[in-house]
């Protein structure tokens, strides 16, 4: 258990999460080991299949850096992106997988720190947590 | 149009559990319209049909389709290639839908994902409220456009019934009372003598479900 490393696919919005991201790189902060960034052009564009799918073939976890509430360029795809988090929380749970593999972190364009913060935080949590048994191999 | 709901997760996995290839037909029509059935909900339900098998031990292959209306022989059939490689169909239409595969797909096992719910009208976006019950003769005319028989928990031809408060009804609270509504869009329109005259009792024996199966036939339309 000791030499996993999550993988985690972080859905970044092109107005806040990515840039935060490439502050973070400015700034010479490391990310942890594993993480996938997806860019998004707002993150009303993650379906609820995407964080499915991601969960089904790859991911141990998921981490969806939005833009604050009422603060979404789109006027509701922070909105729109949170109802479906919870929509795949409800599916989790019929199927037996721990809803905390899925997180959503709401920042702003210049949170550089807080996005490798967070993810740091997540990358320890699914490391206690351990791996996302849809990935390992029956 | 009819409004739908997905069927509980366990359910669904006790139809398909002696399985291990099925096909995940949803519909392009109806239940797409209301979020249940279409090709966005095959899509999530495969997928978690698949990850929970995997994780009972025991993993499933899905193929996937969305024919444009399944209660269409035409559109049914186009499945044909997909049934005779699988053992078994999941279908997440109406249950028209389910019934019209039965009646094409004789030697395949068909199963339901969905429970058919209601005929419809869309609120507002994630929220459907009923207003048909195809009763088979429509009241529409005289109650002002506002159908008691599904929107009445009584069914009142003649209403509003004693149990009616502040425009709500007694037996769901949320509910607006039909005839409430119908009384202020008869006042509206001017035209409230109207409810003065008695919609007699429904032949419900004769013009509705209670005479067995019901059937439309146009010559004119037979091929």
């Amino acid at each position: 258990m000791s030499s996993f490393e999550p993988k985690i696919i972080a859905f970044c919005c092109d107005q806040s999460g990515y840039p935060s991201l490439e502050m973070a790189g400015r700034l010479g902060l490391r990310l942890p080991k594993n993480v996938e960034v997806v860019r998004v052009p707002c993150a009303g564009r993650i379906e609820t299949i995407y964080l499915l799918r991601a969960l089904e073939r790859v991911a141990d976890g998921i981490l969806i850096f939005a833009c604050y509430e009422e603060n979404c360029q789109f006027l509701r795809g922070n909105l729109r992106v949170k109802s479906r988090l919870f929509y795949a929380y409800k599916i989790l749970e019929k199927i037996g997988l721990e809803k905390e593999r899925l997180e959503i972190c709401n920042l702003s364009t210049n949170s550089g720190v807080r996005f490798v913060e967070v993810l740091q935080r997540k990358y320890d949590a699914l490391k206690k947590l351990g791996p996302n048994p849809f990935t390992q191999k029956v | 149009m009819i409004k739908a709901e997905q069927k509980p997760m366990d359910e669904i996995l006790g139809y398909i559990e002696s399985y291990n290839k099925i096909l995940l037909s949803g519909c392009g029509a109806c239940v797409t319209v209301c979020h249940a059935g279409g090709e966005k909900e095959v899509e999530l339900l495969s997928y978690s049909l698949k990850m929970a098998r995997k994780k009972m031990g025991n993993p499933i292959e899905i193929l996937e389709i969305t024919p444009a209306r399944q209660c269409e022989p035409e559109f049914a059939l186009e499945l044909k290639e997909m049934v005779q490689n699988v053992e078994a169909v999941l279908s997440i239409a109406c249950g028209v839908g389910v019934q019209t595969l039965v009646r094409h797909y004789p030697n395949t096992p068909i199963f339901p994902g969905l429970n058919t719910t209601f005929l419809g009208e869309t609120v507002i976006h994630g929220i459907w409220e009923e207003r048909c019950q195809a009763c088979g003769n429509c009241v529409l005319g005289k109650t002002g456009g506002i159908c008691p028989i599904s929107r009445c928990a009584k069914q009142l031809l003649n209403g509003p019934c004693g149990g009616s408060s502040n425009g709500k009804c007694e037996i769901k609270k949320e509910a607006d009372c039909a005839w409430q509504l119908i009384y202020d869009r008869m006042k509206n329109l001017k035209q409230l003598h109207k409810l003065e005259e008695i919609i007699p009792a429904k032949r419900w024996g004769i013009e509705s479900r209670d005479s067995g199966l019901r059937r439309i036939v146009r010559e004119d339309l037979k091929v």
